[in-house]
């Protein structure tokens, strides 16, 4: 039964690789997410009985929070890429940036990969083992790397080769680390993860720290933990909108899992704190780059992608600090997905109808699109951190857990570090949706109808709604699965 | 036994150097070959006889994907490119060279403290596969043709792989292959990535693909 | 170490070396189908230049003289330490291989300064050339031997080559393929063989050894010949004495053995010759880097 959730899309992604009906492709999509939704469902609702040992598939708390994030954010892009395909798909498009004219990737290609990527993220959420995590996260980089160049022209290819480089040499440094993994068990543990828990006490420490340095360093890579991030921005500002939502929202956690299964490990082997100060280190590192490059950002996309950085180091921040902090990190984790999808759709809606990716060149929005002006300036202040949203909470929690553990100087760190991202992108976002109309670009090609189509406006919406939602109010099982997460690492 | 694993991690060794002071792509396509040979063969005489079937099997395979396939993914990239010898790279070809021997040095002294810590059947093993890593990385990054990175990866995978024998891990047959798999498709995703830049672009010049930056 | 089978192979490679330059010659020709110098030709060629005059030019004074004969001394000089494969030559010592090197290093010098005096920028840039790659060489000639020096835990040539093939060592292994590689290599660039040099060349921008001695004349010529032949011999020694792993115990076999197998590298160098063209001027330093870090690989291997 668990295996459907990653053979069930795969399989959907091969027939639509090869059927030549449009229609149907694209219902293909989002039959794929509906049926993923629906299992995933099922599998919270009704928990199973704890992981078997040996197995090396299953379903924690932690792989179950991740899974449902993955599972939600496709829905809301499997519906908005229906549309867009339909908008977009065969004909020739004007380039916003330098006005040539480009082709796009065959629909195809795109919705299968989609499909693929879908089906190896849910692996990553699900493996029990590392080397299949490896296997795992080494599909979703092969996966994706195909959404990445859906735009056929140099700038989006240029984008892709790092992607893939950058990202493949990072897990092959990972893969360096599951075989010193191995050998500090002696040969005799398996890579299997409750192997590794319960014979923790047993590893040799040299080795496991060796390891763990590899693993951080290779699945950071993958997750844009500074300075590993390079590849970052290039593909989220050269990618189509929702693929940059899946690549924030879900694939950067995907990656953390990983991380997030080595600390277990060495937690467990009592090697928690060196691990937890690795994990601060990078994320505040993450941070404070992320906040060096949105101060004078002029691409609204590449700003977005440098606040994935930036979260992704609280993420590591969180876990790496443990306690409370750990729990906040968890939660942290779903309200960031849930509203940096948000901001990535109501994004691509902004292109469409400015024909410019450069913020200074967009204005005006609350008047000539409202919606997506409103959802824009929400989506801002939800993922700075601002009440009622669901961020504030779950970063204050974050700071109660530093506090809680006495390190002033990363409290700060942290607290400044926020306060100059927010000013960066209030710099940014405000003047694009309040701003005066006096500088209108015209590389577009005139717009009839500046409206939403529906099919953007539902998902982003919904995503809206959530975000607001887990700021005002979480329901319990929520709480209890966040709890459980944490829980294993050593959070309470 | 000891003698052969010595003699193929030489092989392997050499042909690290090869690589940094080649600049045909044809020679690093086939000393990629040279290093799945060595791989598959010293695979075999690090285990102990009579060799279980599942070992000779594995051999096998990663002799056929690196030493067959792979190779001829990248011949394919290289023809339908047009390209055939590096272009000017970042560190020059002698200095690569030197530099390589530094990292070999170090190499061994890195794992001098270690020696107690490593069982493994020769002591030249580590810091082979250590310097085989390196050497991939460094032609990732000094080198500009799009291939040469390509060839970079696998050379890097291959001293990882190196290691795996060395440290003997035993992973289960299904992770063998899926790592082999992965390799696969990786080639196969940069190489026909590599087709699309030389089609959009007409070069592999990496160090040309600098739109891109803040 | 017998004193008679020193004394025979420094006889040996006195008499003998410039047929070493005719069995190339021989077997150049016979790759190239004609039927070539006889073997002896090079005799000839000595003998001729000794009984004729030279004629020294003004600009010259009493170095490019000196350079010639400089150099011929030194080189036999070199040769009595040669080991002869197994034994070693008339004088050995600690740290004879250095000795040897700078003895080889001494004709060098001499004959770049005699190149130097003519006053002539065309030999001026032969001498340049020949002293970059020099330069390389003689890095990779003592490493080699320093690896040798380490595996046999022995400081003097003869020594070492006593005790290379023998069980008193553990076994080198694929070492002394290396380093029997790195010497191949370091004798075509000591002796200016293709790839490195091509000695029949008459064009003036491909000369790098022959531009230097291009002024000398009659016993000068004959003196630098001679040297160069002798030089050939010194390093085939050193790599057939390497490269066969056969140690009997009986001098005389060995020394014959020793060569035999000399005889069989001038065989091997002509092969070399006859397939391969000269590299281009930039590619030679690459190639004796490579040289250099085939050594250097054995060194870090035998030091483990």
């Amino acid at each position: 039964m668990l295996i459907n959730i990653v053979l069930i899309p795969a399989l959907l992604g091969l027939i639509a690789l090869v059927i030549p009906w449009k229609k149907i492709r694209r219902g293909l999509l989002i039959t794929g997410g509906i049926t993923h939704a629906i299992i995933i469902a099922c599998l919270a609702v009704y928990p199973k009985s704890p992981v078997a040992s040996g197995a090396w598939i299953g379903l924690d708390s932690a792989g179950l929070l991740f899974l449902s994030i993955t599972s939600i954010l496709f829905l809301a892009v499997s519906v908005y890429t229906t549309g867009y395909l339909g908008r977009e798909g065969d004909r020739k498009v004007l380039d916003s940036v330098e006005g040539f004219l480009f082709r796009n990737e065959p629909e195809a290609i795109f919705i299968a990969c989609l499909l693929f990527f879908l089906a190896s993220m849910s692996l990553v959420c699900i493996s029990h083992d590392m080397g299949l995590l490896w296997v795992a996260v080494e599909a979703t980089t092969l996966a994706s790397a195909p959404l990445i160049s859906f735009h056929r022209h140099h700038r989006s290819l240029e984008a892709t080769w790092k992607y893939l480089l950058i990202c493949s040499v990072g897990i092959a440094l990972a893969l360096l680390g599951n075989y010193f993994l191995a050998y500090a068990g002696h040969g005799k543990i398996h890579l299997r993860f409750d192997d590794l828990i319960s014979g923790a006490t047993s590893l040799d420490h040299a080795w496991l720290k060796a390891s763990f340095l590899m693993l951080l360093v290779g699945y950071g890579t993958k997750m844009g933990l500074a300075p590993m991030h390079t590849w970052l921005p290039d593909a989220h500002s050269e990618a189509p909108s929702m693929v940059s939502a899946l690549l924030s929202g879900a694939l950067l956690n995907c990656a953390f899992l990983g991380i997030f299964r080595a600390h277990c490990v060495l937690t467990a082997a009592g090697l928690g704190r060196f691990s937890g100060e690795l994990l601060v280190f990078f994320g505040m590192l993450s941070m404070a780059v992320a906040a060096a490059f949105l101060i004078r950002q002029t691409d609204y996309k590449r700003m977005l992608a440098y606040s994935s950085i930036e979260h992704m180091g609280i993420l590591s921040l969180g876990v790496g600090i443990g306690g409370l902090a750990g729990t906040g990190a968890m939660l942290h984790a779903v309200n960031h997905s849930l509203a940096k999808g948000m901001l990535f759709l109501v994004s691509s809606h902004l292109l469409f109808i400015y024909g410019t990716k450069k913020a200074g060149d967009v204005r005006h929005a609350l008047k000539k699109t409202p919606l997506t002006g409103v959802l824009w300036l929400v989506g801002f202040l939800a993922i700075t951190g601002a009440p009622p949203f669901g961020l504030f909470l779950s970063e204050i929690t974050i700071l109660k857990g530093i506090l809680d553990s006495g390190r002033w100087a990363v409290a700060v760190g942290y607290l400044l570090i926020l306060a100059i991202i927010f000013i960066a992108m209030a710099r940014i976002v405000l003047p694009m949706a309040f701003g005066l109309p006096e500088r209108e670009t015209s590389s577009a090609p005139p717009v009839k109808d500046y409206r939403e189509p529906v099919w953007l406006a539902g998902p982003a919406i919904a995503l809206a709604a959530a975000v607001l939602a887990m700021g005002l109010y979480i329901p319990a099982f929520v709480w209890k699965f966040i709890g459980q997460a944490a829980f294993i690492a050593g959070g309470n | 036994m000891n003698t052969w694993t010595d003699i193929f991690i030489l092989v392997l060794v050499l042909a690290d150097f090869r690589l940094l002071a080649t600049s045909r792509l044809a020679a690093v396509i086939e000393t990629t070959v040279l290093q799945a040979v060595a791989l598959s063969a010293f695979m075999l005489t690090l285990a102990e006889k009579p060799w279980p079937l599942l070992l000779i099997f594995l051999s096998l395979i990663t002799l056929t994907v690196k030493g067959a396939i792979l190779p001829w993914l990248l011949r394919r990239a290289m023809r339908e490119a047009g390209v055939q010898r590096e272009i000017e790279p970042i560190i020059g070809y002698s200095a690569s060279v030197l530099i390589g021997m530094i990292l070999l040095g170090l190499s061994f002294i890195i794992f001098i403290p270690l020696k107690a810590s490593v069982s493994a059947g020769s002591a030249f093993l580590l810091p082979g596969a250590l310097f085989t890593t390196l050497t991939g990385l460094m032609m990732i990054v000094s080198r500009k043709n799009a291939l040469t990175q390509v060839a970079g990866y696998l050379v890097m995978e291959n001293g990882v792989y190196a290691f795996g024998a060395a440290l003997a891990v035993e992973e289960p047959l299904l992770v063998e292959m899926g790592v082999l798999l992965d390799v696969f498709v990786a080639v196969f995703v940069m190489g026909i990535t590599v087709y699309q830049i030389s089609r959009e672009f007409d070069h592999i010049d990496t160090d040309r693909l600098s739109e891109l930056k803040d | 170490m017998n004193i008679m089978t020193s004394i025979i192979h420094m006889f040996l490679a006195l008499v003998l070396s410039p047929l070493l330059l005719g069995i190339i010659n021989r077997v150049k020709a016979v790759f190239a189908g004609r039927r070539g110098q006889p073997l002896a030709q090079p005799y000839y060629d000595i003998i001729k230049l000794l009984k004729k005059g030279a004629v020294y030019s003004s600009t010259s004074g009493w170095v490019f003289r000196l350079g010639p004969v400089t150099g011929l001394a030194s080189v036999m000089v070199a040769i009595m330490i040669c080991p002869a494969g197994g034994h070693g030559g008339l004088f050995s010592f600690a740290g004879d291989f250095i000795f040897m090197a700078y003895a080889l290093g001494l004709m060098r010098f001499v004959t770049v300064l005699a190149a130097m005096d003519t006053g002539s920028a065309f030999e001026g840039m032969g001498a340049s050339r020949e002293v970059q790659f020099a330069v390389i060489a003689e890095l990779v000639l003592l490493t080699g031997l320093a690896v040798l020096a380490a595996g046999t835990r022995e400081v003097s040539l003869a020594a070492i080559y006593s005790k290379l093939w023998t069980a008193s060592i553990p076994p080198l292994g694929p070492v002394a393929v290396l380093i029997a590689f790195a010497f191949l290599i370091v004798l075509l660039t000591e002796n200016a063989r293709i790839p490195v040099d091509d000695p029949n060349t008459h064009l003036e921008l491909t000369m790098i050894h022959e531009v230097m001695v291009l002024d000398h004349g009659g016993p000068d010529l004959a003196f630098i010949q001679y040297g160069a032949a002798l030089k050939l011999w010194l390093f085939a020694a050193l790599l057939s004495g390497l490269a066969i792993p056969l140690r009997t115990g009986q001098p005389m076999t060995d020394m014959a053995v020793n060569v035999a197998g000399i005889l069989v590298t001038a065989i091997i160098v002509g092969m070399i010759e006859s397939a391969m063209a000269r590299l281009r001027l930039l590619h030679v330093p690459q190639m004796l880097v490579v040289a250099l870090s085939v050594t250097v690989a054995a060194l870090l291997w035998i030091l483990r």
